[in-house]
């Protein structure tokens, strides 16, 4: 049997990954912890391996890969609107913000463009999707900390973010709900008085978080001063999104880089910094989010224009050819496709770029000689979806 | 002392048994209703839920079966595991527990054994279960069960100085070690000569008292001090590697240990068994009694755990600083002040 | 006025939840869900029903669904003609239509491609099986659903989507 130069390759590589993580095993001093892959603090399937001194910590290495599904593999043997059935769940918590940026490559390519009334709503619903996935962090971030009480009222105030998206799209989850060229389908009646009770609610929420955790001395001595990022090593490892903005840099791609087929520039809206760059400030930046969000929303939803939700598009979808590169602000941070078609009913490649993975890569440098309930802090406030780290 | 049932002499092992029966009966049943009152119902009200519904009148049974379905469970004791040690901590933490309700006064003449020494008794036997709790950590053969064992070793040993020298304060002015004197004391007690209330210490103790339920906090392992079973850390610390009766051994042990500080706690302070207005001597109090000391258990209890409910966790390092920068000081200051008006007044 | 410490307005925001929880007017946020349901809304896609009689065996929704779960087997028959006089028609008689719910996604494709309107979305969610071959509904299954198929609902002020009709 002959061994193809790949198969050597591939045979390399495992022996590799394999090596480094059994080096971190195999410590004369100290010990090595073993967080994951099933861990409750690594939501998910993420590995974490820490090198320990007592309870600080000598080193530590995630380790992603145990969700890899391969997606942008799968990408190239699925037709352009079964795509984002599988893109919806990268970030399965805000799953709608996955489709827009795929879909907005698609449409550059072909050159269509959504109607207003689309593009409105499509902004809504991104919104939406920013909410529910922000809210849960809200929760989630008390849960690893200890007040699990919080985590129910996130999960009570959620239920009507979701509530709506569902009503809208038909899927509370995964709406797969963006077309090329427009939305599936047009809002029905009354839902935009009941995102308008919804947006209270999520202030509500916002409220509650505040005195309840973000107010409370315990939390503060936990998260303030705790896995500081400076801007330059933030900015280094590629971060992106909250995290970015809470080591004091002003950028949000909302604002900067809007890509055509959103609408951001009909509501009144402010960027969010905060100057320190700790896990506090991370916290603190993502609640000011949420209220800016529910602020977007309701300003967009009182400017919807009448008019068709679809542009004409073909029935049968076929890219012409050429390469297109869109990236958006999604609840995790910078979310890009980029595409590149032959002109045929599938993408010829599709790169993704997601959020958490780099979010996630700088976990070693910043948890250097923390204790372990630090660890689950830095974690929990970076804020990764495991979908997004692996994809 | 009249009422029926002290009336009848008994041999001293007639006498015995029913004591140990009392206890064994005593310790489920108190751990069973703090779990269902606090841990199942209150807390689901305070997060928008209503808690389990099924099992029993508005589901108030669930921990019944629960500890059943516990009974039921595979026991499996990990193979690298110390295996005599390993099933020997639960017993421990359990005894401990168990030796602390010994000296709970319900009545005038409900007490298991009134030791003149009753409340110093309880202090020492309660941090027993340090031992169990650090048994449990090393025989698990697990690293998060010893980290969750270590930390909870190092969290009990400095939260038991704060216990005692809040106590220390309440013993200083009834003047005994005794449980019952101790409430005695409350109830002859005056308030600026008004004795209809007598004087309930924690009046004259709020330092003490704070302190007391802050340290309590932390010997239960709960909220804002739960470091040693913290979940999303340690994954449940050092009961990590258990299962099926030995889990249920833990969590009754919790579960009646913060029923018996609840109890410590509302003799000290509040006066215990004594209802104003009932004669401390009369068979009426032996009745009464249990009842009163009840609803202040409940109400001590209701402190605990909405603190528990409400507040996230310190950081292992940040507890021990609160333990011995502020609350060691703050007890200090305490016993020096009453000392001094004790003796001044 | 002195602030008040984070602490005591955290153990405030627990203790108004208790009771807002046990008022009458007010309640928990849940339901006990055997005993009461949530009502999803009218587009929830809970299950995909087919009208039998509109499909016509054109393979489009099991050649678009992304994982391929939908199996179709038809014959083609003749029917009787339309007006009497008439030519008897060809049609493709569906001998078999059965979507394995364990491997769908719930994506909503083949009922959005369907270009003759025959399959459509139910809100109804309890078909929970305890053997994973019973999730694969055949057309007998799937046409039960149609019963439970909700009206299209109308749209929002400024659409010019058309509404459509559910064939009963
Ligand atoms: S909903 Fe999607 S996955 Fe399910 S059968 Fe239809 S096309 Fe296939
Ligand atoms: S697309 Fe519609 S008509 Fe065609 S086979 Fe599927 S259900 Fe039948």
């Amino acid at each position: 049997m002959t061994v193809t130069d790949s198969q050597k390759m591939a045979y390399v590589a495992a022996q590799a990954a394999d090596a480094r993580v059994n080096l971190q095993f195999e410590t004369e001093d100290g010990m090595t912890l073993n967080m994951g892959p099933q861990h409750p603090a690594t939501h998910g399937t993420l590995r974490i391996v820490a090198q320990l001194d007592g309870e600080q910590v000598v080193r530590c290495e995630p380790i992603p890969g145990y969700m890899h599904r391969g997606y942008e593999k799968l990408c190239e043997v699925r037709t352009y609107p079964q795509v984002t059935t599988l893109i919806n769940r990268i970030d399965w918590l805000g799953s709608f913000a996955n489709e827009v940026p795929f879909i907005l490559a698609a449409e550059k390519l072909m050159d269509v463009e959504a109607p207003p009334r689309a593009q409105v709503i499509r902004t809504i619903l991104f919104e939406l999707s920013r909410l529910g996935n922000i809210s849960l962090f809200l929760g989630d971030l008390g849960i690893q900390l200890g007040g699990i009480t919080i985590g129910f009222y996130a999960f009570r105030d959620r239920e009507f973010v979701l509530n709506q998206i569902e009503a809208a799209t038909g899927g509370r989850f995964h709406p797969n709900f963006d077309r090329i060229g427009g939305l599936k389908d047009d809002l029905p009646k009354g839902w935009i008085a009941e995102t308008h009770l919804a947006m209270e609610r999520m202030r509500r929420l916002c409220d509650e978080f505040e005195e309840l955790v973000l107010g409370n001395e315990i939390f503060q001595a936990r998260t303030r001063g705790i896995g500081v990022i400076p801007t330059d090593i933030a900015t280094s490892y590629g971060m992106s999104g909250a995290n970015l903005r809470a080591t004091g840099v002003d950028w949000d791609l909302r604002r900067d880089a809007c890509p055509p087929g959103l609408s951001y520039d009909l509501a009144d809206w402010k960027v969010w910094t905060h100057p320190d760059g700790d896990s506090y400030a991370r916290t603190w930046i993502r609640l000011q989010e949420v209220r800016e969000s529910t602020h977007i929303v309701d300003q967009l939803l009182d400017s919807i224009p009448a008019g068709p939700i679809m542009a004409k598009v073909p029935r049968i979808i076929k890219v012409p050819e050429g390469e297109a590169w869109v990236a958006t602000e999604n609840p995790l941070g910078e979310m890009g496709y980029y595409v590149v078609s032959k002109g045929d009913l599938v993408p010829f490649r599709v790169k993704i770029r997601s959020a958490s993975f780099n979010n996630i890569s700088v976990v070693p440098w910043v948890t250097r000689g923390v204790f372990v309930p630090d660890v689950i802090t830095i974690l929990a406030s970076l804020y990764f979806i495991l979908g997004d780290i692996d994809r | 002392m009249s009422g029926l049932i002290f009336a009848i002499e008994l041999a001293y092992w007639q006498q015995t048994l029913i004591k140990v029966l009392v206890a064994a009966v005593l310790i489920p049943t108190t751990a069973l209703i703090l779990g269902i009152v606090f841990l199942f119902k209150m807390m689901s009200w305070m997060q928008s839920r209503m808690g389990p519904q099924e099992a029993g009148p508005r589901g108030l049974l669930q921990l019944a079966a629960d500890g059943l379905k516990f009974l039921q469970k595979e026991d499996i004791i990990p193979d690298r595991a110390d295996r005599f040690v390993f099933k020997a901590a639960p017993v421990v933490v359990l005894a401990s527990t168990f030796l602390t309700y010994v000296i709970l006064p319900a009545g005038p003449d409900l007490v298991i054994e009134n030791l003149p020494t009753g409340i110093f008794f309880a202090m020492a036997v309660s941090s027993l279960s340090v031992v169990g709790v650090l048994m449990a950590g090393w025989a698990s053969s697990n690293k998060y069960a010893l980290m969750g064992g270590l930390r909870a070793g190092g969290q009990l040993i400095a939260y038991e100085l704060p216990l005692i020298l809040a106590v220390m304060g309440v013993v200083i002015q009834a003047g005994s070690l005794s449980m019952q004197d101790i409430v005695w004391a409350q109830a002859d007690g005056s308030m600026f000569g008004f004795g209809g209330l007598g004087l309930p210490f924690v009046i004259t103790q709020v330092l003490a008292f704070f302190i007391f339920m802050a340290a309590i906090q932390a010997e239960l392992t709960q909220p804002p001090f739960d470091m040693p079973v913290a979940e999303s850390e340690v994954v449940g610390g050092f009961h990590v590697e258990y299962t099926g009766f030995r889990f249920l051994f833990f969590f009754l042990g919790e579960f009646a240990t913060a029923f018996a500080f609840a109890a410590i706690a509302a003799t000290l302070f509040l006066g215990g068994w004594w209802v104003p207005g009932v004669d401390p001597n009369s068979a009426l109090a032996n009745v009464v009694g249990p009842i009163a000391l009840f609803v202040k258990i409940m109400v001590v209890a209701f402190l605990i755990f909405w603190f528990r409910f409400t507040y996230p966790r310190f950081r292992e390092d940040q507890l021990q600083r609160f333990a011995w920068k502020y609350l060691i000081p703050l007890a200090l200051a305490n016993i020096t002040i009453t000392g001094i008006l004790v003796v001044v007044l | 006025m002195p602030k008040v410490p984070g602490m005591v307005k955290g153990l405030g925001v627990t203790f108004r939840t208790m009771v807002e929880t046990l008022k009458p007017s007010g309640g928990p946020a849940t339901v006990q869900y055997p005993h009461e349901k949530e009502e999803p809304s009218p587009r929830a896609r809970g299950v995909i029903a087919l009208h039998e009689e509109n499909c016509t065996a054109c393979m489009l929704c099991s050649r678009e669904c992304p994982d391929w779960c939908i199996y179709i087997e038809a014959h083609k028959t003749l029917a009787p003609p339309r007006r009497a006089g008439g030519k008897p028609r060809q049609v493709n008689q569906l001998d078999r239509f059965a979507i394995d719910y364990s491997l769908c996604m719930y994506c909503g494709i083949c009922v959005e491609v369907c270009p003759f309107e025959a399959l459509f979305w139910s809100p109804e969610y309890e078909f929970s099986e305890v053997s994973i071959a019973d999730l694969l509904h055949e057309k007998e299954r799937l046409g039960e659903w149609m019963e439970t198929v909700p009206d299209f609902e109308a749209y929002e002020a400024g659409s010019e989507a058309k509404g459509k009709k559910v064939p009963r």
